[in-house]
């Protein structure tokens, strides 16, 4: 085995722990928030670790080129998807975990609301 | 090819953690989460399929997965937000 195959499987296989972890935490956390946080930021790092981990094995530039390119878009577009969740599942009425202690996004949400409710 | 089989199995023991997510969460925003982390790891998944086969078009499988996903979670939180898709 050369050395890329041996860089590329070892980054390969963080970004899998990194994915079973990630998932983990989707199953097994309390509320909306704690999973997203969770599965949002661990998902992203393990998929990014694979993409480059493959591009590295490979060395072919038609599949590495596509591979960052592929990591790029997924470092832009998860936490974007991620953010707009999180403001959709307030807005929305789900209920933060009991033993929650700060929730500093209430006074902007009840802003949003009382702004859509007079657009209306 | 065994590492990418027991790197194959990881990723389909994370893949159904959220299936089932998917079919038991209690509220639609814990569904909504599920389906984008779904996209997500599937983008790996089919990026190792790139690897094992060495064929370049699963890339473009690749992009145009994460492209799509990504669409989908931003429509589904318009819509749970309660607005229109074209507002």
């Amino acid at each position: 085995m050369s050395s890329n195959v041996i860089v590329g499987y070892i980054l390969i296989t963080v970004g899998a722990i990194f994915d079973f972890f990630g998932c983990m935490g989707l199953v097994r956390l309390p509320d909306v928030y704690n999973r997203l946080q969770a599965a949002t930021k661990c998902v992203t790092l393990g998929t990014i670790f694979i993409l480059v981990g493959t591009a590295v094995v490979t060395a072919t530039p038609a599949i590495s080129i596509k591979a960052i390119l592929c990591a790029i878009f997924v470092l832009i577009t998860s936490p974007t998807g991620a953010h707009a969740l999180a403001r959709g599942s307030y807005l929305s009425g789900v209920k933060l975990w009991e033993k929650s202690t700060t929730d500093k996004y209430k006074e902007r949400a009840d802003e949003i609301k009382s702004q859509s409710g007079e657009a209306r | 090819m065994t590492f990418a089989y027991f790197i194959a199995g990881i990723l389909a023991i994370a893949c159904f953690m959220c299936l089932y997510r998917i079919g038991h969460g209690p509220t639609p925003s814990d569904r909504t989460v599920a389906i984008d982390i779904l996209g997500t790891v599937v983008v790996g998944f089919v990026c190792l399929s790139a690897m094992v086969m060495k064929k370049d078009f699963y890339m473009n499988l690749a992009i145009a997965w994460a492209l799509i996903s990504f669409i989908g979670t931003i429509a589904l939180a318009k819509h749970l937000e309660g607005r229109r898709f074209d507002e």
